[in-house]
């Protein structure tokens, strides 16, 4: 398998708090990974690190070989260059328009003309479904066309690895599916690496081609949708069958817990 | 005994600790914000120039009309309270003086600080701190734009600027308060009143205020930007954190300006 991503023995905490417990995965080059999680699990944590947001305790994150994780920050800087990230909140700077939000990391980093820039943002915006909308505002967008706006930023430079935390929370089924689409397309079409961040189930089954699965900081799967649907971990088939978790106690540990002693 | 060591050690570590942490991230921060102010331009990676005129602007031309006002009340107030010990002794020329030097000197500089960190203080902390919790910030460190050099140097520019000039304007008004009291209802002659103005105002002293006033515009950016950046979690923090931009940065300010009265004191 080509990768793109290799996690090596990743360990965080947040203080005293362990999230990510000795984490070793392989992202696949241009396939769309998904990471699977319930909440609380360390998957948006795990995320922040694979986009240089956090630094380890330990481990190593290699992207195309390279320790993010030991980098300096100009270094750091080239690597991100290549990422494209959509936030939970799609992330756009509400000063600006949609157009100039777009055009941000054009501007940034290169030394593009004006006009070059402007037919750059239009057809990142047409990209993505948005055409006509440079002028808006984010606060005057719909939840849905937000994160459409927040992709066309993320694939401004035409990035190599695309990162998305939680694509379709708080969107509606169609919105969402439109944005899974959305996804397809550009793995289809720029071959681009993908990874995403999510626990819903239909978004899984629809874009993923390799799902690794977060449970309590650990890695509980790794393998494709076929080895997902077959897998007997048991935590694995609580989630896939929509059940809640069982209770832990006994009624008479329960009355020790509230009895506080 | 060991119980009560370790509790008062404890006690004391409890208190320190996040304290030392707050003097480093401030350092940090004042660190950086210098780096992009100074340094990176010599490297030839430009100032927002634009950003910084938009700053300017918000920061400063739209506070000159409040300035104006108060600075001329607080002229007015001054001739009042001066004239009341001065006509005792017959001198009530020497208003003039009493308002024109406390003005210059204190006065102006410090009052404009304080509006302008009521104003854009907490404007700066509530606008990072709402892109902080919005993960706007960590969108810009992803794109590989450095959020101080995005956000903060703007600001430091315009204040750095617009402090010292809103602090000529309050000045210059407040003196015509003084003015307008003393012609009207003291009754000096206007020519006599602006003579004993500027034979009493000495070039340092109108230069001693403008250096405070540059201090005190860095103060409000780096104390603004200072509680914006430490939002962690949602919007009432941002709130929280914006009373608390504006109490330390009045708070800061006043101690900037015991330092710099102290040192003008015996330095000039």
């Amino acid at each position: 398998m080509d990768t793109a991503i290799d996690v090596i023995g990743l360990q965080t905490h947040y203080g005293d708090r362990e999230i990510l417990k000795n984490i070793s995965i392989a992202i696949p080059r241009g396939k769309t990974t998904v990471i699977l999680g319930g909440s609380g699990c360390g998957k948006s944590t795990f995320l922040k690190h694979l986009i240089g947001l956090l630094k380890p305790t330990r481990g190593k994150i290699l992207i195309n070989g390279k320790d993010i994780a030991v980098m300096q920050e100009s270094e750091l800087n080239e690597v991100r260059r290549r990422m494209g990230v959509l936030f939970q909140g799609a992330a756009l700077l509400n000063s600006m328009t949609v157009g100039d939000n777009v055009a941000l990391p054009i501007r940034e980093h290169t030394k593009l003309n004006e006009t070059t820039i402007q037919i750059m943002v239009r057809m990142k915006l047409d990209l993505v479904g948005l055409q006509g909308f440079e002028n808006f505002y984010p606060s005057q967008l719909s939840g849905g066309m937000k994160k459409r706006a927040g992709l066309a930023r993320a694939i401004a430079l035409d990035p190599e690895f695309l990162f998305f935390d939680e694509p379709s929370a708080g969107l509606d089924p169609v919105t969402a599916a439109g944005l899974d689409e959305l996804i397809l397309k550009l793995r289809n079409v720029f071959k681009m690496t993908i990874v995403v961040v999510t626990h819903e189930l239909p978004s899984v089954f629809m874009i993923s081609d390799y799902v690794i699965m977060l449970d309590l900081g650990n890695v509980i799967f790794a393998g494709t949708l076929e080895e997902l649907r077959a897998a007997d971990n048991p935590r694995i088939r609580m989630f896939l069958e929509r059940k809640p978790e069982q209770e832990t106690y006994s009624p008479d540990d329960y009355f020790k817990i509230i009895a506080g002693d | 005994m060991l119980p009560i060591a370790e509790g008062f050690f404890g006690f004391v570590g409890r208190r320190v600790l996040p304290v030392r942490r707050g003097i480093h991230d401030a350092a940090k921060l004042i660190n950086t914000t210098f780096y992009w102010t100074v340094i990176s331009p010599l490297r030839g990676k430009a100032i927002r120039f634009r950003a910084s005129i938009s700053e300017m602007v918000k920061a400063g031309y739209n506070s000159v009309p409040i300035i104006a006002v108060i600075s001329l009340f607080v002229g007015i107030i001054l001739a009042l309270q001066a004239a009341y010990q001065l006509k005792k002794v017959g001198a009530l020329i020497y208003v003039a003086n009493l308002v024109g030097v406390s003005l210059t000197r204190e006065l102006g500089p410090i009052l404009t600080a304080i509006i302008v960190s009521g104003r854009s203080g907490s404007a700066f902390a509530a606008e990072i701190g709402s892109m902080k919790a919005a993960e706007e910030i960590d969108a810009l460190i992803t794109m590989g734009i450095n959020p101080v050099r995005f956000l903060v140097v703007p600001k430091l520019i315009a204040l750095m600027i617009m402090v010292p000039a809103l602090t000529i304007i309050s000045d210059l008004i407040g003196i015509f308060g003084g003015f307008l009291l003393a012609t009207t209802v003291l009754e000096i002659h206007p020519y006599n009143y602006f003579q004993q103005s500027v034979n009493a105002l000495l070039v340092k002293d109108v230069f001693t205020g403008l250096v405070k006033a540059w201090a005190f515009g860095m103060v409000i950016t780096i104390v603004g930007a200072y509680q914006g950046f430490k939002v962690e979690g949602g919007a009432e923090e941002v709130g929280r954190r914006t009373t608390a931009s504006v109490v330390a940065s009045i708070f800061l300010v006043i101690v900037f300006d015991l330092f710099f009265t102290t040192l003008f004191y015996y330095f000039t």
